[in-house]
């Protein structure tokens, strides 16, 4: 016994040292400076008011994506929405880097808006788009507009159109709903509701499915949810379990990850969804769980508590073969890998708070996001790599907040009822 | 609380009945006879102290039964030292009724992660399941499942809230 945990110490100190585990809590440092952007309000050429305030919605957007920093309304001087209205001088002074500006239409099948993008700079037009849709889809052009505008000036695909599934429940415990929204939190819909926990939704790589874990029988199942039609379908439950749980698509989406535990050990094992079949990946007497793909879909990031208390380790689901990835701190849980597959982001116990960190799966170097709350956890990476959105405990009450993967913006999503929990950000629909 | 003192009370009142029916019998110069009534007196007097002492012990068992929620410590699935004389009531009752069930219902407190704190949930109720048939409990009769932090005793990010939250359930 003795002479295993000197072993294991030696091992440790070698880690330590190729291992940059520098706790940075981020402020400015090494990340991304925000280009300053002004989204001036988009004219309407007709005479009842608007459903939606479009230049609002992509100025949020923008905004909140932590790559620009939009510059308020209230700032402007003069608002053109024609390039024979612009006067370069006008933004220049403003330290402005990019203005955009539009127009709305009245169109037979519903509105059509026409918007330009142009740099300060150059003092030219860069961009320069239209769109057009119904009534009820205003919503998604104003985030089709922030998606253009945001891929054309960063390079990066953007998120604005995604979605997010969350549970919600009561103070009492005894109500839980599983709701869909857009990414900003706007229109947001009930999908499932239950007098038993919901926990752990998890989307389908073609967005079409969600798996989520249903206390409906007394006890953790999962199940699979079609969201076009609301079909249901129980996919794991295994007898003489105790529970089922954390499920999790592979890249492809032919496969699903996830926990079973029976008498105490729970284990990770993965499903072939076409034909059912079943593999054990870990046999082991810790606790081994939350299980997260990575890119490749040949290995896998978990949770195990088997070096004493909760780190996240990787395994290759053909070799089994199993290393230890975290090594800062005691806790360190829940892996979620960016789209590049370069950093992890989890849940970290540090200074007996919990919060939500990354870690630079090359470099092993640590950097803790979120300093403001204390109960982080359930952190999920937007499908571009640039946002988390994790829940939050405020005033005894668990919110949804969202930060930029280099920890600089913060922002909260608006609840309008009870705790919610969870969240879990979509693919980018195709 | 009332089936104590119910108890006590039809106690005395049947130890009054006892005095009360020995003076009413016989003189005192009838010799052996007397002793014999004596000899009734004393066995009868022995016989009910048994049966009360038996009455009295089913309700301490009865009693502790009633406690049916145990606690951890934080990160921890061992039973308490004070939860243990309970468990053992239930082990033994179970042990005595082959048809008895119990679900044994793990939470824990919401700090950490919930799918972890699920899998913590389990292992508590795990404990629970152990010390139960370590005294006498079939497993069989034993079934465990996890909240995880999901279903709170107390609401709040207290101390004091999160003590109360770390437990298992014992449900009939």
């Amino acid at each position: 016994m003795v002479k295993r945990s000197l072993v294991f110490f030696i091992g440790i100190l070698l880690s330590l040292q190729s291992v940059q585990a520098e706790i940075v809590i981020e402020v400015t440092q090494g990340k991304q400076s925000a280009i300053p952007l002004a989204v001036v309000p988009f004219s309407w050429s007709g005479s009842e008011p608007l459903p939606e305030d479009i230049s609002q919605i992509v100025h949020n957007d923008l905004g909140h994506s932590g790559y620009f920093r939009t510059m308020p309304v209230a700032n402007m001087i003069n608002k053109p929405t024609t390039i024979s209205q612009v006067n370069y001088a006008d933004w220049s002074i403003q330290r402005q880097d990019y203005v955009v500006i539009g127009r709305v239409e009245a169109d037979p099948e519903g509105y059509a808006i026409e918007f330009h993008v142009l740099d300060v700079h150059l003092k030219a037009e860069v961009l320069r788009h239209r769109v057009k849709g119904k009534k009820s889809q205003m919503r998604d052009l104003a985030h089709y507009i922030s998606d253009y505008i945001f891929e054309n000036l960063t390079g990066i695909v953007g998120v604005f159109s995604t979605k997010l599934v969350y549970v919600t429940t009561n103070r009492e415990r005894n109500r839980f709903n599983l709701n869909y929204a857009d990414a900003d939190g706007a229109r947001e819909r009930l999908i499932f509701s239950s007098r038993e926990p919901i926990i752990s939704p998890a989307w389908s790589p073609d967005g079409k499915t969600i798996a989520y874990v249903s206390f409906e029988n007394r006890q953790g199942e999962i199940f699979f949810q079609e969201l076009a039609s609301g079909k249901r379908e129980r996919v794991i439950a295994f007898k003489g379990s105790s529970f089922s749980s954390a499920p999790a698509f592979s890249p492809d989406g032919k496969s699903l990850a996830f926990v079973n535990s029976e008498l105490g050990n729970p284990d990770i094992y993965v499903m072939d969804i076409a034909t059912r079949k079943v593999r054990r990946l870990t046999n082991h007497f810790a606790i081994d769980t939350e299980p997260q793909w990575d890119i490749d879909g040949e290995h896998l990031f978990f949770t195990s508590n088997r070096a004493g208390g909760p780190q996240i380790y990787r395994m290759n689901v053909n070799s089994l073969a199993v290393k230890r990835i975290t090594f800062d701190g005691n806790y360190n849980a829940r892996p979620r890998v960016t789209a590049d597959g370069r950093k992890l982001v989890y849940v970290k116990q540090a200074n007996g708070r919990f919060h939500i960190a990354s870690q630079d799966l090359e470099t092993g170097k640590v950097h803790i996001l979120t300093s403001e709350t204390e109960l982080d956890e359930s952190p999920s990476v937007a499908p571009n790599g640039s946002m988390v959105v994790y829940a939050a405990s405020e005033n005894e009450r668990s919110i949804l907040a969202a930060v930029s993967v280099d920890g600089d913006v913060k922002f909260r999503l608006p609840s309008k009822y009870g705790d919610v929990r969870e969240p879990a950000w979509s693919p980018i629909f195709k | 609380m009332q089936t104590t003192t119910l108890y006590k009370s039809l106690g005395l009142a049947f130890g009054a009945l006892l005095l009360t029916a020995c003076a009413s019998k016989g003189d005192i110069d009838e010799g052996t006879s007397q002793i014999e009534d004596a000899q009734d007196q004393t066995t009868q007097v022995v016989e009910d102290a048994k049966v009360s002492g038996e009455e009295l012990k089913a309700q301490a068992e009865a009693a502790l039964r009633d406690q049916t929620v145990f606690y951890f410590a934080f990160d921890q699935s061992t039973i308490k030292e004070d939860g243990k004389k309970a468990l053992k009531a239930h082990a033994k009752y179970l042990a005595a009724n082959s048809s008895a069930k119990v679900t044994l219902e793990g939470h824990a407190d919401e700090r950490g992660t919930i799918e972890y704190n699920l899998a913590l949930g389990e292992r508590r109720s795990m404990s629970v399941r152990a010390y139960l048939m370590a005294n006498g409990a079939k497993a069989e009769q034993l079934k465990v499942v996890s909240y995880g932090e999901e279903r709170p005793a107390v609401m709040g990010s207290s101390e004091d809230a999160y003590a109360k939250n770390r437990r298992v359930e014992v449900k009939y």
